[in-house]
């Protein structure tokens, strides 16, 4: 068999050799201590301060100039002023750290609750085919329905005061949680589990010592992806009979068209929600340093 | 103890519209106590499946597996395994992946931390202890894995091309420090590979397969790793003419396999 030559590439960018084609068809080179070729790498903080700062800047300029009526958009110093205002004042005569921490006790004691039948569910049913085959319909039967539609329902049922509220949180964390962690199950590689077997281990070590081990990272993002969804309830389970809490306090404050406060309150959650989604972050790299890289 | 694998077939059943394969087809072998036997053959010959089932993660379709006159119905402690790759657990450091098998078989902190010790020290990792195993190179992770099954001193000791990722030179060494150490306990080891050479030095016994279906093709005895034990180095073993003879012998039986499959 003769072997024909091999193609040539095109003569002109051979010539130019960093071409834009070639230099932008290839990943960029890296930094010492970086590993070539590895999806997204670098560090983005800086960036993403000059992201904010800019929004700052825009949403300033758009009220300073006039261009939509405070009602729309209030300026940044009308919304920070609020802020100073239902700090020292409360708002409906309730303080405003009490609104702040009846909601976050509402959220958690979701999470929690969540996470302490949820995990387990998710581990049973990615270990037993039994209880995959219970509790696999009802939950995905009530996964894609949004909250707000069984809110009458759980009104209904459990009345007006905190068990519906935080059940309907729960609800809409308890899913994502389960399906993370039987997703999980399967983290383990067989050679792992059969390692485990071949020096002696029992059923029961092996789950404790190789597969629950290896779904860590999977549940922890579950969790973060949990309570995730469940400051997205929030707003929802504060429709109902609410006197108190965030949720409640955005929602008034729309009736009175106070935009200001309804921003204010948006602002709030998402600080809230972002500051404990940067403790997950930490604690994974703290508890789950081998992530991905074995 | 001595392993009895008598006319075991395995066929892995149709699956996705696959038809059923042929894994093994009536293998017969035994491994005395001390014996080395090693598998080669074309990829896809059935050797890790022979592994598999010698350590209980599978049962034959047809005939028997016996230990010690025990039929063979699971994985067990007196089995340990050392897999080509994926097996160790990257949340433990060195020492504790190394001590695993103990762990599992409730062993006081205190006596399995000396044992993986010395176990850490044979396989030449001393000061690596605390390191988390992601951040070793493949050869040290190979020999963690090694050292983590040596620990558990199990009768049969089973390798699954333990020594594949390694580079020449270290590769040699990590043959001459199984060898020791199999002198030195005189464990049973069933031990597949790729490399003829690692075959002929490292075996008393050698096993050549041959895939669809997957079944034993020729036997041979080998006397190089009594040579090298007895003080001959491997270097002069393995440029003794008998030892060329032979690599040439099993050369032509493997490269006739793999025309054929072509
Ligand atoms: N779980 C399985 N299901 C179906 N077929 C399988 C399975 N595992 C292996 N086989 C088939 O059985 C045959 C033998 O596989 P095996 O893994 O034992 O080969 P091998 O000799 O170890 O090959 P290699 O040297 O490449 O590791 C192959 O044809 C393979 O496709
Ligand atoms: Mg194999």
């Amino acid at each position: 068999m003769t072997l024909s030559p091999p193609p040539k590439a095109p003569a002109k960018a051979a010539a130019n050799g960093a071409g834009i084609r070639a230099r932008l068809s290839r990943a960029r080179a890296t930094k010492p201590g970086e590993i070539y070729g590895v999806p997204g790498q670098g560090n983005t903080f800086w960036l993403s301060v000059a992201s904010v700062l800019v929004m700052l800047f825009v949403w300033w300029l758009v009220t300073a100039l006039g261009l939509v009526k405070p009602l729309f958009v209030p300026s940044p110093q009308s919304v920070l002023a609020k802020f100073v205002q239902i700090w020292n004042q409360g708002f409906t005569n309730t303080p405003f750290l009490e609104h702040v921490s009846i909601s976050t006790f509402r959220v958690f004691s979701a999470f929690i609750l969540a996470c302490l039948i949820g995990l387990p569910l998710g581990l049973a049913m990615g270990m037993s085919p039994v209880m995959r085959g219970i509790f696999d319909p009802p939950i995905e039967f009530y996964r894609p329905i949004p909250p707000l539609a069984y809110l009458p329902l759980m009104i209904i049922w459990f009345g007006i005061d905190e068990t519906s509220k935080v059940l309907l949180i729960f609800l809409s964390m308890f899913a994502p949680i389960v399906l993370g962690a039987r997703s999980g199950v399967k983290s383990a590689a067989i050679e792992q589990i059969h390692a485990a077997y071949s020096f002696g281990a029992t059923r029961w070590q092996v789950m404790r010592h190789v597969i629950l081990p290896s779904a860590m990272p999977e549940i922890l993002t579950a969790m973060r992806v949990g309570i995730g969804f469940g400051w997205t309830t929030l707003v929802a389970a504060e429709m109902v009979a609410a006197t108190k809490g965030l949720g409640y306090m955005v929602l008034s404050a729309s009736q009175f068209l106070q935009t200001s406060v309804v921003i204010m309150g948006i602002f709030v959650i998402a600080i809230i929600a972002f500051a404990f989604d940067l403790l997950m972050r930490f604690l994974e790299r703290r508890l789950v340093p081998w992530k991905g890289r074995m | 103890m001595s392993l009895n694998i008598d006319h075991v077939s395995v066929i892995y059943p149709a699956a996705d519209g696959r038809p059923p394969v042929a894994a093994l087809s009536e293998i017969d072998l035994t491994i005395a106590e001390g014996e080395f036997v090693v598998a080669l053959g074309a990829s896809g010959c059935g050797k890790s499946t022979l592994l598999n089932l010698i350590a209980g993660f599978l049962s034959p379709t047809t005939g028997s597996l016996t230990l010690e006159g025990r039929a063979v119905s699971g994985p067990g402690a007196d089995r340990a395994v050392v897999f080509q790759k994926h097996a160790l657990l990257p949340w433990l450091n060195v020492l504790d992946n190394v001590a695993f098998g103990l762990m599992l078989q409730g062993v006081g902190k205190e006596a399995r931390t000396r044992t993986a010790n010395d176990y850490i020290g044979l396989l030449g990792l001393d000061g690596f202890q605390n390191s988390p195993v992601y951040k070793l190179s493949g050869g040290m992770q190979q020999r963690v894995g090694i050292a983590r099954a040596l620990t558990c001193d199990p009768k049969v000791l089973l390798m699954d091309e333990p020594l594949g990722a390694l580079d020449a030179l270290t590769r040699e060494k990590a043959q001459e420090l199984i060898l020791k150490i199999w002198g030195e306990t005189g464990k049973s080891v069933f031990f597949i590979t790729h490399s003829v050479e690692e075959a002929l030095f490292m075996g008393t016994k050698l096993i050549v397969m041959s895939p669809r279906p997957g079944r034993i093709t020729h036997r041979f005895d080998l006397p190089f790793s009594r040579q090298f034990q007895s003080g001959t180095p491997a270097r002069k073993v393995k440029a003794s003419p008998e030892f060329i003879a032979l690599r040439e012998t099993v050369l032509n039986i493997i490269f006739a396999d793999e025309e054929a499959l072509e």
